[in-house]
């Protein structure tokens, strides 16, 4: 039964990784338009930003993939500290529906 | 006044900064108490702040990645996410996007696309909301007919209970899920996330609109479960999604970290609220949101018939979205508030009779 379940896991994860296409069904379709940032307005990490852009967009995305869940975690973290720091249980609660 | 607004660095449009952390705010408690991105809440938002659209879905889905790890990990502390369920839904929700993004694609084809997405969403909704209702009435009614024989109901009953019945098709493997305390052929959650996911694609949204309830109704998840575990998916699509469409240069990570600003706050208010409210609390307002988001496509509709009223129909159906966040936001974040409140009187009340 357990490797029933790795396998459908695997599965999953491959059908995840395979399917590129998903997400943008998920929206309206995107005009194939080169859009390209205007570097000159910016200086220090901003420059950096829009040049890295500009250059690679594989490598941009890796980027925003990392820091998107890091950034998450942090201000998740932080919020965690601050609503503990109300008084109230934060790792339990009674489940009913009514 | 110009320290209010920010240049983004891709998009190269300037924005008011403290517009998107309002936003974040609205959307993250919306999200935490519902369990869904709320793409439908963002996207107009954005768009009114000054976001092409092209940028605004892409902004949209990273920042809705971030705020939903956020309220996964508070929902996960309070052991509201099924991992196992989550799990096996995501390969039937990724299988029946792929199928329902390629008949998009062929109706595209056909051209007649938008006004039958448009048809089916409202179909949908006005399904999803007789469905929450029709519960509603029926749990009261076991609830009085239980009073009158001088019985009290149980504190998990509810009133649709379809999922019961799709319990006892027991096709090989059978699977535990503990979090949601269900037993059932693990072709049920398979095929619910294969539809929903189908659905999905066909509508071109996140699908946590129609995941949620098909989790309680069909699955048979708690309610707070329900919304746990949704938001475990929406999490990974969205990750997914931020992947896809930043590739596409199609995401401004500024805009995306200010509104995930607000929506630390907004993702943590809205997932405490749901230790405060019971099951039906939630899924009466869930009701009223997917009331408010059908009443805004049939304004949007509307043009089609009627040319003449297409700026007002666009004006109406965006303040709607956005007075409905701003009021069940206001909801959600006035019940936690009562909630804590309680909570920290009973303690310090029980501090008193130990110390006496």
């Amino acid at each position: 039964m357990r490797k029933l379940w790795a396998r459908l896991m695997g599965l999953g994860v491959l059908a995840f990784l395979l399917l590129p296409e998903l997400a943008q069904a998920a929206g309206p379709k995107a005009a194939p338009l080169a859009i390209v940032a205007d570097t000159r307005k910016f200086t220090g990490w901003e420059a950096w930003w829009t040049n890295l852009y500009n250059e690679s967009h594989f490598y941009f995305t890796l980027v925003t993939v990392v820091t998107i869940p890091i950034v998450g975690l942090i201000f998740g973290v932080l919020a965690d500290i601050i609503m503990s720091r109300i008084g109230i249980d934060l790792k339990s609660r009674e489940l009913a529906e009514h | 006044m110009d320290w209010l607004y920010v240049l983004m660095p891709i998009a190269g449009v300037k924005i008011f900064w403290p517009g998107l952390i309002i936003l974040g705010v609205g959307v993250g408690i919306i999200g935490g108490f519902f369990g869904m991105g709320g793409a439908w809440m963002v996207t107009p938002g954005l768009n009114i702040l000054g976001f092409p659209m092209a940028f605004a879905i892409g902004t949209d889905i990273a920042h809705m990645a971030g705020k939903s790890l956020i309220s996964t990990m508070r929902h996960g502390k309070f052991g509201n996410v099924d991992y196992k369920l989550g799990f096996i839904m995501l390969v039937g929700t990724v299988v029946g996007f792929e199928v329902g993004a390629q008949m998009v694609m062929w109706l595209e084809r056909l051209g007649v696309v938008d006004f039958y997405v448009r048809l089916l969403y409202i179909v949908l909704l006005a399904f999803i909301t007789w469905m929450v209702f029709t519960d509603v009435a029926k749990r009261k009614r076991k609830e009085r007919e239980a009073a009158a024989a001088g019985k009290e109901i149980d504190k998990l009953a509810t009133g649709i209970e379809w999922s019961k019945t799709l319990h006892k098709i027991k096709i090989p493997p059978m699977v535990h899920f503990k979090q949601a305390m269900i037993y059932c052929s693990a072709w049920l959650p398979i095929l619910v996330s294969f539809l929903t996911g189908w659905l999905a694609g066909i509508l071109g949204i996140g699908g946590g609109l129609i995941r949620m309830p098909s989790l309680i109704y069909f699955v048979g998840c708690p309610t707070h479960v329900a919304v746990g575990t949704d938001l475990f998916e929406v999490m990974i699509s969205g990750l997914y999604g931020t992947a896809t469409y930043t590739y596409k240069g199609r995401t401004e990570l500024m805009a995306a970290m200010i509104m995930l600003v607000g929506a630390a706050v907004g993702a943590q208010i809205g997932t405490v609220a749901t230790k405060y409210i019971k099951g039906y609390g939630i899924r009466i307002a869930f009701g009223l949101a997917v009331l408010g988001c059908m009443l805004s496509i049939i304004l949007k509709l509307i043009p089609r018939w009627v040319p003449i009223l297409k700026d007002v129909m666009d004006i109406g159906a965006t303040v709607l979205i956005l007075g409905l966040v701003g009021c069940m936001s206001l909801y959600i974040f006035v019940q936690m508030i009562a909630g804590a409140r309680r909570e920290v009187a009973q303690k310090k009340a029980k501090a008193h009779v130990a110390v006496g």
